[in-house]
């Protein structure tokens, strides 16, 4: 793994692209967040379809949650500080194989559900614009590229050690000291993984995903009963019309060609 | 004491001859757009009946509202904070639309182009979610005038409360109507349940909004309102709600559902209460108490002590003038014959209701006796025992007293002033016989009989000269190119997004005085400027030519 022996696809995949994708996922937040509070919602569906959503949307979502916590503690930790807590690489093997076994299971069992809603029930089908579906694209590879590197590597093969590879290249890039050669010899799908990924996040400030940056925990500590001057510049006054203010017309029958 | 004040909104239940007028204004005016085709801010429903949506009022089913713990602790039914939020991914009492109805059009274009054949052409329904034929099942007011309730009236949740028997003799009896709105509560359980802090009680007037950018779709306030008068726009994922027309009070006028009301039986004024006693009283022990508890909260705008109570939290003269000749404070805590809808959702709801009368005084006529002889009315009251049960079960959590005496008050009123309109002696002991005079009788006849337009709405303009015109000066200033270089009026209010035409005007401005204000003579919207279409033709408005050039100088 020398740096000479790295190509300009290396730098185009693991630095630029990476590079490029967080500056649009931070810069498309701040100007969506900016312009169009309004457009700012999870969209739910809840009210066409419950009885398929009751199952997927929390199997998915506490999978996912569950994910990303599996995430956060396997990239941005390093190995080094968990051993010193005496997680042993073994340890940290069983625990993370095991529990992001279940964790995708769940995951994957939840967006199954929840795919097949959306496609087969008309209602939700006809609500479902053309960014959801390159957003679903992405979000599906990516979760199942991740599983599928899971089980081919750390259950059926000898257990790859992520830790020592992408976990480094992923804090090279927020040392700005990014290392492309620690990529180049990980398995095609962990590489696969990581591109969906990244995709992903360059989509994701222009997708109904930026509900996850409006996860209300300031609940658990308001007072209940919001009181607000009509004089605050966020109530109701002089203000541009939005996006949905429109007259009520038939859906066009799309399905049906 | 923190005295605040409450628009609210009184309905006199005895003149709703059910004409539906409210719901169709108001839908024009707030929801004849795309995702709440199914939402009527304002509904009208036969009672008995199952209501809109489907069995509202059955809390069992929705969780809405508040309830008592066991420590005596006001808690939202649905659950605490933490229950709320653990099941953001999955709201489990959330209506579905078809709990409302599957909203519809006509296929109408068929009737002028289809062609010529044997058969007329048929405009059919169609569904606004799929586009397709629906066979249409169910609706807003799908059992408007007891149709149908053969079939349905069992569900509704106040008969179910009452006996077998009850439910059979009910519909033979007597129906009436009850026109719904946002209750615009005290302690609104939907502000309390919204998890992104977007909901709000206005602090000047009380009228409870959602903050549309702020919103985030969650849906805990459809769920958590005990009346489901949140609704859902399900294609924009946001939460609306009726806004007590808020553009329209602001400027001193009624909402459009009392505008257009026909049988005039709306009446809307201030309320000044006690900010501070609201809680504990929400969250008295036994449900019955709550009506006390609720009336116990509003303030005497005449006492001494509550005007200067208000004038320290800044509240203007006009506002407790107001507040003095409100209608609502007449009819609840003067005449005490309006009544609160489900006071044991402990929400404290503020647009309340007369009961209707009329049902006894039917079924008096009917049996051929005086429908207006004081005595026959008492006994009717009296005896009637099923509509007075199912009117305590909307307006008094089952306590059938508030309610006789609310009705006996009215047919004292009917007896007392048929005399007087046929020219006999008044006979006071029919007002003492209620606990009013003939004076106070006479005052509330023409408050509730002759009401007039002024008489039902005494709404205080809103103090809003300040704060608008500098948000509004602060628009115009954003454009390309500043003041003079279009004005507010062409220039777009631009952004990364693309244009939107024109600046929208302030959403209080909206009759001919307030906008010709802004572009007259004197007081022109794009400085230096004069609209000569406003130029009266006396003397030479400031900005009517170009500046005289000095003297010398090529002009």
């Amino acid at each position: 793994m020398g740096t000479e022996s790295m190509t300009a696809w290396d730098y185009l995949l693991w630095v630029a692209f990476p590079y490029a994708a967080s500056g649009v996922f931070v810069v498309g937040h701040l100007l969506r967040y900016r312009y169009d509070q309004f457009g700012w919602t999870s969209r739910s569906s809840q009210t066409y379809e419950n009885r398929l959503l009751r199952w997927g949307s929390p199997m998915f979502h506490y999978g996912m949650l569950m994910v990303i916590g599996g995430h956060v503690v396997g990239l941005f930790i390093p190995k080094s500080w968990l051993e010193y807590f005496g997680v042993t690489e073994h340890l940290y093997h069983l625990g993370a194989t095991w529990l992001g076994t279940f964790a995708a299971a769940l995951t994957v069992a939840g967006l199954a559900i929840l795919i097949y809603r959306r496609r087969l029930t008309k209602r939700v089908l006809l609500v479902t614009t053309v960014m959801d579906k390159v957003m679903y694209v992405f979000l599906a590879s990516t979760i199942v590229f991740g599983t599928t590197a899971t089980v081919l590597y750390q259950i059926f093969g000898g257990g790859y050690d992520y830790r020592g590879s992408i976990s480094p290249w992923i804090r090279s890039l927020y040392s700005f000291q990014p290392d492309p050669s620690l990529m180049s010899d990980v398995p095609f799908f962990f590489q696969l993984h990581v591109l969906t990924a990244t995709a992903l996040f360059l989509l994701w400030p222009f997708t109904r995903l930026v509900h996850v940056f409006s996860a209300p925990l300031g609940y658990l500590v308001r007072p209940y009963v919001v009181y607000r001057s009509r004089d605050d510049p966020r109530g109701a006054g002089a203000r541009p019309p939005r996006r949905g203010w429109e007259k009520s017309e038939r859906p066009l029958e799309r399905s049906r060609k | 004491m923190r005295v605040m004040a409450q628009m609210s909104m009184i309905m006199n239940l005895d003149k709703c001859i059910g004409c539906h007028t409210c719901s169709v204004t108001c839908k024009q005016v707030w929801t004849n757009r795309t995702g709440v085709e199914y939402a009527w801010f304002n509904n009208v429903e036969t009672r008995p009946g199952l209501g809109y949506p489907r069995e509202y009022e059955n809390q069992e089913k929705w969780k809405g509202g508040w309830v008592r713990n066991k420590r005596g602790r006001l808690q939202l039914a649905a659950g605490g904070r933490l229950k709320k939020l653990s099941q953001i991914f999955n709201n489990p009492n959330l209506p579905q639309i078809d709990d409302y109805y599957e909203p519809w059009t006509y296929d109408y274009d068929m009737l002028t182009t289809a062609p010529a054949g044997t058969q007329s052409p048929v405009a059919r329904p169609k569904s606004l979610l799929t586009g397709q034929d629906i066979d249409i099942k169910w609706s807003g007011n799908w059992d408007d005038d007891l149709g149908g309730s053969q079939e349905t009236a069992a569900q509704d949740p106040i008969l179910a409360t009452m006996s077998e028997h009850v439910k059979m003799e009910f519909e033979k009896t007597f129906m009436f109507y009850l026109p719904r709105i946002c209750e615009h509560c005290l302690n609104p359980a939907c502000v309390a349940a919204c998890p992104s802090g977007a909901m709000y009680k206005r602090e000047e007037d009380g009228i409870v909004l959602v903050d549309e950018d702020g919103c985030r779709g969650w849906r805990m306030c459809v769920s958590a309102c005990p009346y489901k008068k949140v609704y859902f726009n399900h294609k924009t994922g946001k939460a609306e709600k009726c806004t007590l027309c808020y553009p329209l009070i602001e400027q001193g006028k009624p909402t459009i559902c009392s505008e257009t009301c026909v049988g005039r039986l709306r009446y809307l004024g201030l309320m000044l209460y006690d900010a501070d006693a609201v809680l504990a009283a929400a969250s008295i022990e036994n449900d019955q108490d709550l009506l006390d508890a609720q009336r116990a909260c509003f303030l005497d705008p005449f006492d001494p002590e509550v005007i200067a109570a208000a004038k320290a939290e800044g509240m203007a003269d006009d506002w407790i003038e107001a507040a003095q000749n409100s209608p609502i404070y007449q009819l609840i805590s003067e005449y005490e014959v309006a009544l609160p809808l489900h006071p044991e959702y402990r929400t404290m709801p503020m647009v309340w209701y007369i009961p209707p009368l009329s049902p006894v005084v039917d079924v008096v006529s009917n049996s051929g006796s005086d429908g207006e002889d004081a005595r026959t009315l008492f006994t009717a009251i009296d005896k009637l025992r099923i509509p007075v049960e199912y009117l305590a079960g909307l307006f008094s959590a089952g306590d059938v007293v508030p309610v006789e005496l609310s009705l006996r008050k009215l047919a004292a009123m009917r007896a007392y002033m048929r005399d007087i309109n046929l020219g006999n002696e008044p006979d006071e002991r029919i007002p003492n016989a209620v606990g009013m005079t003939g004076e106070t009788i006479t005052a509330m006849y023409r408050l509730l009989a002759i009401a007039k337009y002024e008489d039902r709405y005494v709404i205080p303009k809103a103090h809003v000269e300040t704060a608008r015109e500098l948000e509004e000066l602060g628009c115009s200033l954003d454009n390309d190119g500043g003041p003079g270089m279009g004005g507010p009026a062409s220039a777009g209010h631009s952004g990364p997004y693309g244009n939107t035409v024109g600046m929208p005007l302030g959403a209080t401005v909206d009759n001919y005085n307030e906008m010709t204000g802004r572009s007259s003579a004197t007081a022109p919207t794009t400085p230096g400027r004069v609209n000569l279409l406003n130029w009266n033709g006396s003397g030479v408005p400031q900005g009517m030519f170009p500046p005289i050039a000095d003297a010398g100088s090529p002009a």
